[in-house]
């Protein structure tokens, strides 16, 4: 009991206080292959204090849902955050079907997103949020597939379950083709859902091009701050969730556990940054085509576990 | 050139002139509007270019306003001039016959308030009011105020269309100018580009000259092309005043031109790496292009060139120990740049952006008078350096870098090219330095007369023209940036293509806002 619950409590602080640490991480690689020194890790924390102390622009037409779309999301994702088992400890909170709970919460944070975006009226925000969820129909037809590789295994519709099955089995048992297949599936869906190159540039400063961040270019101050921490936990929940097709052994120790998974999630940062650094972003017009690859990827994989 | 079959074409009246020397006004022939006309349509038809047309008060007659026109004939490197009267408030709008005139023609009417009838976009160009009072091209009223960028866009209607308006405040730290995309989804239908909101009336404050401050007008052009724009101004003051340079001199002029063209190319090819996300590139181009700047700063202590050139030479020579740093810091960044953009060509993703984005095809280039990378990058032989040479390029050649296929590729693949090869050249002209004065005594300017000085910019042929009065002071400058050509040719590369691929598209002609609005 004791030690569910300190695993709980350190699950709701890496889910609350690590997210922007990971931003950090990938910038920092970014900048070390780019030759640069680069920003200090903390740096999202100290963008995120700023814009907190900041005031808000509010647009006339903006209504509230222009308001309410960053707080939404960022409870969403939040909530989404509870369900995904971090590593090999258990999930906050879990029940069966909470599974298909995730996909709709994520859901709800897009809907809300461009539903904001929409309300601007901005010419560029109406593109963005079009853009945005154009491909999220093919991502999140991907991370269903994707899921359903586990969900197979497992023969379980709780996350809690069914995405720790991969380490709760001996490597033997495990189907180590599907895993792989799903994997690469969805570390597409891992960049494509949190805006990052080859589908997003999350660095970028020209609208035209912009997926996510187009989505947003009227929000300021404290509800910058909500959006970018959003974001943030989003990147933090993917990666996690990503992380169980990848399973490490599980170890007696619960401290090393979350050793094993910190540095995993700091292998994800490093993958993102390099990926980042080695390929330029697609065309707009390739990105369908790069979603439709993962959503084929995860289905294999889900085929080869029907025997 | 058929100079023997019928000898009185209007084409064959026109005046020749070579590039960087004066002739008297009245060597310039007065040809009727429809001679003159049909003697630009005979220059184009025989591959000129029109490198300047522009108006210019008759000071006899305040109703009167003369036509100037300059054709440049790259093959044979020579230039060709005529004018025209034009009395009352119009003029045959010869656009529909010859598209690269159409800016040319907006300006006259903007600039003098004459109509060309029958322009098919005739609308403002600065946004500014006639330099005649009284006359305007749409008789606006004295008092209203004149915005920049308020004018009818094109429209296309319907329900799958939507507008999308970019600037005249962008996010990043560029100029301004406005952008209107008539849009089906991703894909551009038609784009506007409404520029203006620049202008700072270079060319008359030009006019005022010659003077101590002229030199400094010339440079702030278009503060990119410093050089560029302060070598053309020098040589029409040189071609008028008749003044020779040392040999020193031009070759310091040389390097320094090269040596802006480096640093622009290299950050042009770092900043098409940034827009498609491709950081490595990115990063160490922003870097080298500092390094090439600081080159400049060595040679006379400002990083973009200015009060280094003046007319009659230059103001300042490097000793000795500045040329060994010099050469030994190009060599070492000619390396990097080179590792560092071929990573560009190596990546098939950024290739993948690259080839195929925004293609202007070769006519369409040639019918739109393009000039500079942009023009090379389709396949076309122009590059003043080589048909119009001046100063040291008469004696010292560069190979003119073209590739055929006109997209994005096309542009940064001549930019890498021409930085290689310039390289070379400033490497060549820093061990062979020659040695004497780098200033010659100025002399009064020829009364009366013109001169045209074409100068390859790194962004295309900047072309000066000069008119002298009586007592030998300006009495039109004319400034033509490469921008002024090529503007129309990002609104067609557009056509057809991706919103988003705009930016990366944008970046990879690189024009200037201010060396456009003057």
């Amino acid at each position: 009991m004791a030690l569910s619950l300190i695993n709980m409590v350190m699950h709701l602080v890496l889910l609350a206080a690590a997210p922007p640490l990971m931003l950090g991480l990938i910038q920092r690689t970014k900048a070390l292959l780019a030759g640069r020194k680069g920003p200090p890790l903390l740096q999202p924390y100290y963008d995120l204090y700023k814009l907190l102390r900041k005031g808000i622009v509010l647009s006339k037409t903006a209504t509230w849902i222009f308001r309410a779309g960053p707080m939404v999301t960022l409870v969403a994702v939040l909530l989404g955050g509870l369900l995904v088992p971090f590593g090999t400890s258990a999930a906050p909170l879990h029940f069966q079907g909470d599974v298909i709970l995730l996909i709709y919460v994520l859901a709800l944070a897009r809907f809300f997103t461009s539903l904001a975006a929409l309300d601007t009226g901005s010419s560029f925000e109406g593109m963005g949020a079009a853009r945005e969820v154009t491909f999220a129909c093919l991502s999140e037809a991907a991370l269903m597939l994707g899921l359903l590789v586990l969900i197979k295994f497992s023969g379980s519709l709780s996350l809690n379950t069914m995405l720790r099955a991969p380490a709760m089995h001996a490597f033997a048992m495990l189907p180590v083709a599907s895993l792989m297949l799903a994997a690469v599936g969805m570390f597409i869906v891992l960049l494509a859902e949190n805006a990052r190159i080859p589908v997003d540039d999350p660095a970028t400063h020209l609208e035209l091009t912009m997926i996510h961040e187009v989505m947003v270019l009227d929000h300021s101050g404290p509800l910058l701050a909500l959006v970018n921490y959003g974001a943030a936990v989003k990147l933090f929940v993917f990666a996690a969730l990503f992380l169980h097709f990848v399973p490490p052994v599980p170890s007696a120790s619960p401290a090393l556990n979350w050793a094993v998974f910190a540095a995993e999630m700091l292998g994800v940062a490093v993958a993102i940054g390099l990926v980042e650094s080695l390929m330029a972003r697609l065309r707009l017009t390739h990105v369908p085509t790069l979603l439709v690859a993962a959503s084929l990827l995860c289905g294999f994989g889900f085929i080869l576990m029907l025997r | 050139m058929s100079m023997a079959t019928t000898p009185d074409t209007p084409w064959q009246r026109l005046a020749v002139l070579v590039n960087g020397r004066a002739l008297p006004k009245s060597a310039v022939p007065e040809l009727s509007i429809t001679d003159f006309q049909q003697a630009i349509l005979g220059g184009v038809a025989r591959q000129c270019r029109v490198a300047a047309l522009f108006g210019m008060p008759d000071r006899t007659s305040p109703d009167a306003l003369w036509l100037y026109v300059v054709l440049a004939d790259d093959d044979s490197s020579r230039l060709r001039l005529g004018r025209t009267r034009i009395g009352d408030n119009s003029f045959p709008s010869l656009t529909p016959a010859c598209w690269q005139v159409h800016l040319f023609e907006r300006e006259i009417a903007e600039q003098f308030g004459r109509v060309p009838v029958g322009h098919p976009w005739l609308k403002p160009v600065r946004f500014h009011r006639s330099y005649q009072p009284g006359r305007d091209a749409w008789n606006r009223p004295a008092e209203a105020e004149i915005a920049a960028g308020v004018m009818d866009f094109y429209q296309v209607k319907g329900d799958q269309i939507h507008e999308v308006a970019v600037g005249p405040v962008h996010a990043g730290i560029i100029e301004p100018g406005h952008f209107r995309f008539q849009c089906d989804g991703e894909n551009v239908l038609h784009l506007e580009i409404a520029l203006g909101y620049q202008h700072r009336g270079g060319e008359r404050a030009l006019a005022a000259g010659p003077g101590p401050r002229s030199i400094h007008y010339a440079e702030t052009l278009a503060g990119d092309s410093t050089i560029g724009h302060a070598t053309a101004y020098c040589q029409a003051v040189e071609a008028l005043g008749g003044i020779q340079k040392s040999a020193r001199a031009q070759s310091l002029r040389a390097t320094a031109l090269e040596l802006e063209r480096l640093a622009n190319h290299v950050g042009d090819l770092g900043a098409l790496s940034g827009d498609v996300g491709f950081t490595s590139t990115q990063a160490f181009c922003g870097r080298l292009r500092g390094e090439f700047l600081n080159m400049t700063a060595v040679l006379c202590g400002s990083r973009f060139g200015r009060g280094l050139l003046c007319p009659g030479g230059v103001r300042f020579a490097p000793d000795v120990s500045a040329i060994d740093a010099l050469r030994r810091s190009l060599v070492r960044a000619e390396a990097e740049t080179r590792q560092a953009v071929e990573l560009l060509w190596n990546s098939s993703s950024v290739m993948a952006r690259f080839v195929d984005t925004g293609v202007v095809p070769r006519q369409l280039a040639i019918d739109l008078g393009m000039v500079g990378p942009a023009a090379r990058a389709c396949g076309l032989n122009r590059d003043a350096r080589q048909n119009h040479p001046s100063g040291l390029f008469r004696f010292t050649h560069i190979p003119v870098a073209t590739w055929e296929s006109g997209d994005v590729f096309a542009r940064a693949y001549v930019r890498f090219l021409e930085v290689q090869r310039s390289c070379e050249f400033v490497c060549q002209q820093l061990d062979s330095l020659p040695s004497g004065a780098v200033r010659s005594p100025l002399a009064p300017l020829a009364a009366d007369s013109l001169a045209v000085a074409l100068v390859e910019a790194w962004r295309g042929e900047v072309c000066h023209v000069v008119l002298t009065d009586e007592q030998g002071c300006f009495e039109r400058y004319k400034v033509v940036d490469p921008s002024f050509h090529n503007w129309a040719a990002v609104a067609m590369a557009l056509r057809g293509g991706q919103i988003s691929d705009f930016p990366l598209c944008n970046k990879s002609f690189n024009l200037s806002y201010c060396g456009h609005d003057l």
